[in-house]
């Protein structure tokens, strides 16, 4: 059956990492093989085939919305665009909730962690406009412009946040995603809270607790580079802190 | 771990290493073409402000240095952190420099 992309079987093996962050099991199940089909494929038709308590999440299957990470075979991935071929290892998979966030039952997490750090870290409009004023207009060839417009398209997926080992070693440490988002931010013509973030990302667990290890970069779905940005950050906060000393 | 201050004095500490272990290294290969005698270290080290103060910089920007890597892989490896924290490093940092100081003053105005 070669039409299956390698694959060899009819059957997937596929294990699923089940419980909670207290008691976690591995279960087996064997998923039929289709030429095409995704790894949330392949979890979707175990709950509804195999165990409908198996909990998990998604929501818009075409990688917009960033509801479906999860680790598989180790690895974070956005799962409703991940073929399972390319991640099968022989006829098998391995797939488990995501890394660093607790986990709430199989494979969902507790994403507040995450979000609470994109606030922490002023991930948010800052306007210091009314209506009232006109709209700032935008220059899209503008070099500020250009970084921000790079890390905008993030979906929330929390992949990067996975893939830290910064995250796993210091838990106060904000995070890739949180810190792309200062950064997209800090350099929106819009945005008016430039000490605001600053201040923020320079705090304990900010972006100089970052050691450039770049598995943000490598893994996440839609091809950003967080750690540039926050080598972006860590030159805006140093020359901000020279320009405070008299 | 390292907050913005902390950030910056180990990248402005790594700044002074650079060119002071290039000179170090230089120094070493130049200084044992005619063979290598404590007499003739110590020959040209004893009673120099410049060689006080080219390894007294060195061993200060090495102990600051150290001193904040091994804060971050204290943290991170094994989850110390406050009191007991800044004792380590705060150790380690000093004791850098006692090693380092002893060894500067020895060759220079001991």
């Amino acid at each position: 059956m070669d039409g299956f992309g390698g694959m060899t079987s009819k059957y997937l093996n596929v294990t699923i990492e089940r419980g909670s962050d207290a008691e976690s099991v591995q279960q087996a199940f064997e998923v039929p093989a289709y030429e095409n089909q995704t790894v949330l494929d392949v979890v979707s038709w175990v709950q509804q085939n195999a165990d409908p308590t198996l909990s998990y999440r998604f929501a818009c299957r075409v990688g917009m919305c960033g509801s479906c990470a999860m680790m598989v075979n180790g690895v974070p991935r956005w799962t409703c665009r991940t073929h399972i071929s390319k991640v099968l290892e022989g006829n098998s998979v391995t797939i488990g909730p995501l890394r660093n966030l607790p986990v709430i039952k199989d494979l969902v997490v507790d994403m507040d962690p995450f979000f609470d750090k994109w606030i922490a870290a002023e991930g948010m409009h800052h306007s210091g406009l009314t209506r009232e004023d006109s709209i700032v207009p935008v220059d899209e060839e503008n070099a500020a412009r250009v970084a921000a417009n790079a890390g905008i398209e993030c979906i929330n997926c929390a992949v990067c946040y996975a893939a830290c080992d910064t995250v796993a070693g210091n838990p106060e440490y904000l995070g890739p995603a949180a810190l792309l988002r200062a950064w997209t931010l800090l350099n929106d013509v819009k945005d008016e809270g430039r000490d605001t973030i600053l201040n923020a990302v320079s705090a304990n667990g900010g972006c100089h607790s970052c050691h450039s290890m770049g598995s943000c970069t490598a893994y996440c779905p839609n091809e950003l580079d967080p750690m540039s940005a926050i080598a972006g950050l860590k030159r805006e906060t140093a020359k901000s802190f020279f320009k405070r000393v008299p | 771990m390292l907050g913005l201050r902390l950030y910056l004095l180990q990248r402005i500490t790594a700044l002074l290493m650079a060119p002071l272990v290039l000179g170090h290294l230089a120094m070493m290969i130049y200084a044992v073409q005619g063979g290598l005698s404590a007499a003739e270290i110590l020959g040209r080290t004893q009673g120099s402000v410049f060689w006080f103060l080219f390894y007294g910089t060195f061993v200060v920007a090495v102990s600051v240095h150290g001193a904040l890597g091994i804060r971050a892989v204290a943290h991170e490896w094994t989850g110390l952190k406050g009191g007991a924290l800044e004792t380590v490093v705060w150790g380690a940092g000093l004791g850098l420099f006692a090693l380092g100081a002893r060894a500067v003053w020895a060759v220079t105005f001991a």
